[in-house]
């Protein structure tokens, strides 16, 4: 899985469990057939059923919109912000939000919503990054533990709980003391360090699944445990994970962000919004929008992502 | 009981051992040559002469194995090397790094016991739901804001607006003041989140409706009965919690200039001096280690039920530890 597959996992878990049911839709072309047309009745109306759900929810909806907003940022800033993030104009330094700077303009007079919506993309990769290493690598080491069983199963959940033993931001702090500054570093250490969480509960899941009627009658039917681990184990076992990925989403930009606010990101003038609430401090007197306005942004779309990873996790709980 | 003390003890070195191995992999044996990392971009002014003099003085010139065996040995005896930027063993920064550390965890955590405690039990009290709703809602808030800035807010406010508490250092009690709080919030919104789901959980068990049917105010039954069961499984988290505010401590203190061990890892990994860094990430090991080993031989002498399921089932209470660690 991708850093851009696990995006749509957040949005769409269904589409998340078919792309790992992939490959075997390929080998067994006999399933597609009245039952195929069925599903997609059944579909558009859990599509209805959950569009309605969300206008609902306020709250939910609310994430939603600003998580769009930031995957907007991310992908095409241009289109919320036309400016150059790295050039200002040095007669319009430190001014307040106004209509014209939304954000205001920090000393070298450069507009600060511009270099907010620009760094998105920087901090929102290495996120992005970072839930893909820590969901891949702790996935299969979960499913191998929780599949295989025995030894491998003992010495995976051993390290784990070794790992679990170090607070997360020490153990990425030392992945980049070893792999050095810059974004994709900060977001390899920060992926690595969620590792354990994942695998613990990728391999509970799976225990849960491995033992069930289905996966008995899957073995007893002559499949194969390649076929019944990435056919039935695999696409019934993700749903906590996926969950876990949004929740891994915002506790990865809270990390990112303050990995670049201590100075482990890229060089100063690249606008990643950790480094913008630190560019603010030597104005912290005069100059509150340049560390508040970043600062907000952060928590909001953290918030957005734990609202939307608690909304999965009550879709599932409700089905 | 002492032979309980004893495996929970081998069991505690086995993971500090572990901690070791995998700081070791981590910074010694990734792609990578730590003399060069030392040196940042200046290693082309170093002769490749230089850097093989240091690597001998480092014992680095040798295979990893024998690097592995002989630095558990000299960290078995309590020697974890000296720093590379201004020579100092490692021991000796951190004994003298935990103390101003220790004083802002120690008033964070009474904060967040405190407010994050009184906060799940207000919103689980209060009848009005629409109250409960938006006092329940406070904690993923708290977890959500980063804690730089709201450190530096906190600064703008009480140290620039309000000039009530100096806005940098390490001198006097005003000085922890904002630290403290800083370090307090994600800790207190942990606390919260534990405390309220568990309590929520207590209120609907056939006891707190025996303590009713006899007549026990609403009040008695929410302190006397449910609190005091569900601040048991908040207490298995404190290993959890501790590793927090250590983790708290590396941006706190860069925020408010404070010394500590947090502003040593921040200039340590800035510097990559890769030997404080392993000492740092061993002693939060140990830190966590010593904490959990502390919980587990209290939590018998807290909760009478746990040693007598244990005697006759004694795989049945050690599943159910971690469960809660994992619904954390």
């Amino acid at each position: 899985m991708t850093a851009v597959d696990a995006l749509t996992a957040l949005t769409d878990p269904a589409r998340a469990a078919g792309t790992g049911a992939g490959p075997d839709q390929a080998s067994a072309p006999v399933d597609t057939g009245i039952h195929g047309r069925d599903e997609d009745v059944v579909a558009r109306h859990v599509w209805r059923g959950r569009l309605v759900d969300v206008l609902r929810r306020p709250g939910l909806l609310l994430a939603v919109v600003w998580t769009g907003l930031v995957l907007l940022a991310a992908f095409a800033p241009a289109v919320l912000a036309s400016g150059d993030p790295l050039t200002g104009v040095p007669a319009d330094k430190l001014q307040g939000p106004s209509a014209a700077h939304w954000f205001g303009t920090d000393q070298l007079g450069r507009d600060l919503f511009t270099r907010v919506v620009h760094g998105t993309h920087l901090t929102l990769q290495a996120a992005l990054v970072a839930v893909g290493v820590g969901l891949v690598v702790g996935a299969l080491l979960g499913l191998l533990a929780g599949f295989v069983g025995g030894v491998l199963d003992d010495v995976v959940m051993r390290t784990v709980d070794v790992l679990l033993s170090i607070p997360s931001l020490l153990l990425s702090l030392a992945l980049i003391t070893a792999l050095g500054f810059g974004t994709v570093n900060v977001a390899i250490a920060v992926g690595l360090a969620s590792v354990a969480s994942v695998a613990r509960i990728m391999r509970s899941e799976v225990l849960r699944v491995r033992t069930s009627v289905y996966v008995e009658a899957a073995h007893a039917g002559g499949s194969r445990w390649w076929s019944v681990l990435f056919r039935h184990v695999l696409p019934n076992s993700t749903g906590p994970v996926v969950v876990l990925a949004a929740l891994e989403l915002g506790a990865a930009i809270l990390a990112v962000s303050a990995l670049s606010f201590l100075g482990y990101g890229e060089p100063p003038p690249a606008p990643e919004w950790g480094a913008l609430v630190s560019g603010g401090r030597d104005h912290l007197r005069t100059s509150w929008w340049l560390t508040t306005l970043p600062g907000l942004t952060i928590a909001a779309s953290v918030l957005a992502a734990g609202r939307i990873s608690r909304a999965l996790d009550g879709d599932r709980g409700a089905r | 009981m002492t032979r309980y003390l004893a495996v929970r003890l081998a069991q505690a070195l086995g993971v500090l051992w572990a901690a070791y191995t995998v700081t070791f992999v981590v910074l010694y044996a990734l792609p990578g040559d730590p003399v060069s990392l030392m040196y940042g971009g200046d290693s082309s002014d170093v002769t490749p002469e230089q850097l093989a003099a240091l690597r001998a003085q480092y014992g680095l010139d040798r295979p990893l194995p024998v690097q592995y065996v002989s630095q558990l040995g000299l960290a078995l005896q309590g020697d974890l090397g000296t720093s590379v930027v201004n020579g100092r063993p490692v021991t000796a920064l951190i004994a003298e790094a935990v103390p101003p550390t220790a004083q802002i965890a120690a008033l964070g955590l009474l904060l967040a016991l405190v407010l994050g405690g009184g906060l799940a039990v207000g919103a689980t009290y209060v009848r009005s739901r629409a109250l409960s709703q938006t006092l329940l809602s406070l904690p993923p808030l708290g977890v959500a804001i980063p804690s730089f800035w709201f450190g530096l807010t906190l600064v703008q406010w009480f140290s620039f607006t309000f000039p009530l508490f100096p806005a940098v250092g390490n001198k006097g009690f005003s000085s922890l003041v904002l630290p403290a709080i800083t370090l307090a919030l994600p800790t207190g919104a942990l606390v919260a989140q534990m405390l309220s789901r568990s309590l929520l959980g207590t209120l609907h068990e056939p006891w707190a409706d025996t303590a009713r049917a006899k007549g026990a105010s609403r009040a008695r039954v929410h302190l006397g009965h449910a609190l005091r069961n569900a601040a048991l499984p908040t207490l298995t988290v404190t290993g959890l919690v501790v590793g927090g505010l250590l983790s708290g401590a590396v941006v706190t203190e860069t925020v408010f200039s404070r010394a500590g061990l947090g502003r040593l890892t921040a200039t340590s990994v800035g510097a990559q001096d890769i030997p404080v860094v392993q000492g740092i990430v061993l002693f939060a090991a140990l830190v966590y280690v010593l904490v959990n080993l502390l919980v587990d031989v209290l939590y018998p002498l807290l909760d009478p039920r746990i040693v007598r399921v244990r005697r006759p089932r004694p795989v049945a209470a050690r599943a159910a530890a971690p469960a809660l660690v994992g619904a954390a």
